[in-house]
């Protein structure tokens, strides 16, 4: 181990090659740091994660380098006899696990935070069903089945002739997105109608399956508006890959705004019937 | 015993006058060497199935939009390439080579329980062409993964029952398979030969065998469950009728995790005889070794709902098994240290079945780190069911557990055939497939990150420059296999005859009979210093 000055550059150059680099996270090479404090956490711990695991290979490969390039045959190496050695193996045991432990501790931190769904100021169900997501805000009476928008769902079809690249947001975007408003703790009941689905909205670090029979819940809290994009994470059937989830972080006066009309279109639609 | 083996003796060539020829022969061999080859030969015949899928499943991603395939057939398509390559190709590989190399490593002279593995290894045919007939079934084959959850799975057409009835003989073949293994090793070995002078490759398959035995059963159980809830009215997984879907999920990933070490864990053994080999130096740290392979085996038992953080875990489950899952890299960690070792102060030598050990050990840590990274609960909410994951496991199973099979395989094959393959062949296969794995599954890393879910037939436009790039380097990974039966064919053929003991760093009984190893060998028991 002496030697590891003159193989780093190599090991280095080695690990660029195989391990994501942050910097390029523009260009949608990475994980998003998201809009939540949730997510920005996940952030931090995949980045963390990935760093030792990168300055790991750069150890472990740079030493399985330098031997492939030092000990070889045709340079005339000659094979050394020791075959075991008790310091080392335990130096190479209790070392990994201190790391462990070292990653571990803000992991566990993190989840606990994510399991704390108290003290929520909206609640909504959302169901899973094949191959679109219901949402019922349960405190307003409001209730609407969110479906893939209609030109990507014609597009999608095979040998429709559209090219998907002329269709925005293409198998992202749907016909009634989900409205939440900003810095608001959102409290999610994720069920399932008929087989397994999973809500997925990466910017706000949550991924929850949607199973028949149980209530999950789960939480975000946005921190920016816009609009958010999402889609089932587990497979489904058939159209798994055609019900995506959009959520519209407005202001909260927008929300008051858009919560009444669809207040008093739920109610004439409730007459109707 | 029948009497065409009483009449056996140890002269070794006149045991041909009393087996039948041709056709028959495989058919009702009890030989462990004809049923090794027959093991690997289905296994190669599926590779080709199986592969084919994924050139499908790759084709329909090369490009947004849907071109070629139905999303039900791509569905299909996933979820049979997955269960052919696992029950069809890696294990029979690796059960071939256990029966072919384990009598040879122990100086046994055949298997403990002939007969029962001439049955282990011909239910495979039918399994397998019971599972591809699926395919054309009234519905379509199987569509709801390799994972088989339920409710998904119970709305499979008339394909459900065959599919089921096949998982169902793959897993009896496959636990046969590790009785005899496990009987084998623990009354046959060579006087002298304790445990602790068994070779790795034993070693790891002995621990596999067990593992075998403690998980298969628990697939059949809930795969019976399965076939009792769709044909005979039980609820045992759905809510409706009082029942649980994520109690599948529990009861598949218990045998699923094992599974994952079944299938690694005979590589492992394998590139510990090969390192060795052409390092011209003893394993390093041999104890530790096996130690740590039957602790990764132990641990494998304990973190299967590291599968299911998103199912909805109380809080201390989501803590224990992202525990537990990290406990495994200690042992994994001190294998690859091991082996790094053993190339240290070594004198290295670079013929193909050392390439590929050497990619393993590249590639495999590399999957290894990707599942550190799995592990952690909060970040594997965002892997989760993301090419993340599909990265990951192609990793491991592709430079871990299908180089294993390749390295033991040009390792092993003068052995078998008495001719040197083609080097120069050998490494244009091993440099071209090493080249396109990576092309093919590492933008599947960004891929996932950038959040395109799994199983999914068609995608978003900001996905197509990785999935390009994944399908090119996939149909260069396909095409580069028709180089492997190549060099298989020709060495079966012809070739340089090679020497008993083929290497020059070889060690170990399997290397002190002649190349080919004659049909009947250790019929008197060697002596081990």
């Amino acid at each position: 181990m002496k030697n590891r000055k003159r193989f780093l550059p190599l090991a280095l150059a080695i690990s660029g090659l195989t391990s994501a680099s942050p910097a390029w996270s523009d260009l949608a090479l990475n994980m998003t740091p998201g809009v939540t404090a949730m997510s920005r956490e996940i952030y931090d711990l995949h980045m963390l994660t990935l760093w030792i695991c990168v300055v790991i290979a750069v150890g472990v490969y740079g030493v399985m380098v330098y031997a492939i390039i030092n000990f070889r045959k045709s340079k005339g190496a000659v094979p050394a006899k020791f075959t075991h050695s008790y310091t080392v193996e335990v130096i190479w045991t209790v070392i990994p696990a201190l790391i462990l432990v070292a990653m571990a501790v803000p992991a566990a931190r993190t989840l606990i935070k994510m399991q704390d769904t108290r003290g929520s100021e909206l609640t909504i169900k959302v169901t899973g069903l094949q191959w679109r997501w219901q949402y019922d805000y349960i405190d307003d009476g409001v209730r609407f089945y969110s479906t893939l928008k209609r030109d990507a769902n014609a597009a999608r079809k095979k040998g429709s002739g559209v090219d998907p690249k002329t269709v925005e947001n293409y198998l992202l975007d749907v016909d009634n997105a989900l409205v939440v408003p900003v810095n608001t703790k959102v409290r999610l009941l994720v069920t399932g109608s008929d087989v397994i689905h999973a809500w997925w909205v990466p910017a706000f670090g949550v991924k929850q399956d949607a199973v028949p029979g149980y209530i999950n819940e789960v939480w975000f809290n946005a921190e920016t508006e816009g609009t958010y994009r999402g889609q089932c994470a587990e497979l489904c059937g058939m159209d798994h890959g055609f019900m995506p989830i959009v959520v519209r972080v407005t202001s909260r006066d927008q929300y008051k705004t858009w919560l009444a009309s669809q207040r008093t279109q739920t109610s004439s639609l409730a007459q109707a019937q | 015993m029948s009497s065409t083996t009483i009449d056996t003796h140890p002269h070794g060539h006149h045991e041909e006058h009393h087996a039948p020829g041709g056709i028959m022969r495989w058919i009702t061999t009890t030989n462990h060497k004809d049923i090794g080859t027959l093991y690997m030969g289905f296994a190669l015949v599926m590779l080709f199935i199986g592969g084919a899928m994924a050139m499908l499943i790759r084709l329909e991603l090369l490009q947004p939009g849907l071109q070629f395939l139905n999303p039900s057939f791509f569905n299909s398509m996933t979820t049979v390439h997955a269960l052919i390559m696992v029950f069809g190709m890696i294990m029979p590989a690796f059960a071939g080579f256990a029966n072919w190399f384990i009598p040879l490593q122990i100086g046994a002279p055949d298997m403990a329980l002939p007969r029962l593995n001439n049955w282990s290894f011909w239910l495979l045919p039918f399994a397998g062409v019971m599972l591809l007939m699926t395919l054309f079934m009234p519905g379509g084959g199987p569509a709801g993964g390799w994972t088989l959850y339920p409710p998904l799975v119970l709305q499979t057409g008339d394909a459900f029952p065959f599919a089921m009835f096949a998982v169902h003989i793959l897993g009896v073949s496959s636990i046969l398979a590790a009785i005899n293994i496990i009987v084998t090793i623990m009354n046959m070995r060579a006087p002298g030969m304790t445990l602790l002078k068994m070779p790795m490759f034993t070693w790891t398959w002995l621990i596999t065998a067990y593992l075998l035995l403690l998980a298969m059963p628990v697939l059949a159980g809930g795969v019976t469950m399965l076939i009792t809830d769709r044909f005979f009215g039980t609820s045992f997984f759905s809510a409706a009728g009082g029942g649980d879907p994520v109690l599948f999920q529990h009861i598949f990933w218990f045998f699923g995790h094992p599974e994952v070490y079944i299938i690694i864990l005979p590589a492992f053994g394998i590139v510990s005889e090969i390192i060795p080999t052409f390092a011209r130096k003893p394993l390093f740290g041999y104890a530790a070794m096996v130690y740590a392979t039957a602790s990764i085996a132990f641990l494998s038992l304990v973190v299967w709902a590291h599968h299911m953080f998103t199912t909805g875990m109380p809080l201390g489950g989501q803590l224990f098994f992202m525990l537990s899952t990290m406990l495994i890299a200690i042992p994994t960690g001190v294998k690859v240290f091991n082996w790094t070792a053993t190339l240290w102060r070594g004198s290295l030598s670079f013929e193909t079945p050392m390439l590929y050990a050497l990619a393993f050990l590249f590639l495999f840590t590399l999957g290894g780190f990707s599942g550190l990274m799995l592990a952690m609960v909060p970040a594997d909410i965002q892997y989760h069911d993301t090419y993340f994951v599909v990265a990951h496991f192609h990793y491991v199973l592709v430079p871990g557990a299908l180089f294993g099979v390749f390295g033991g395989t040009y390792y092993w094959l003068p052995k078998m055939t008495g001719h040197m393959y083609d080097e120069k062949l050998g490494k244009w296969h091993f440099w071209l497939t090493t080249i396109f794995v990576n092309v093919t599954f590492f933008p599947q890393h960004f891929l996932g990150l950038a959040g395109m879910p799994r199983r999914i037939p068609d995608y978003a436009t900001q996905f197509a420059d990785f999935n390009f790039i994944s399908s090119i380097g996939a149909f260069g990974l396909g095409a580069s296999q028709l180089i492997f039966v190549w060099v298989v064919v020709k060495c079966f053929k012809g070739g340089p005859k090679a020497t008993a003991q083929v290497w020059e760093g070889a060690h170990g009984l399997e290397w002190t009979v002649p190349s080919p190893a004659p049909h009947h060998t250790f019929d008197e028991p060697p002596v081990i210093k």
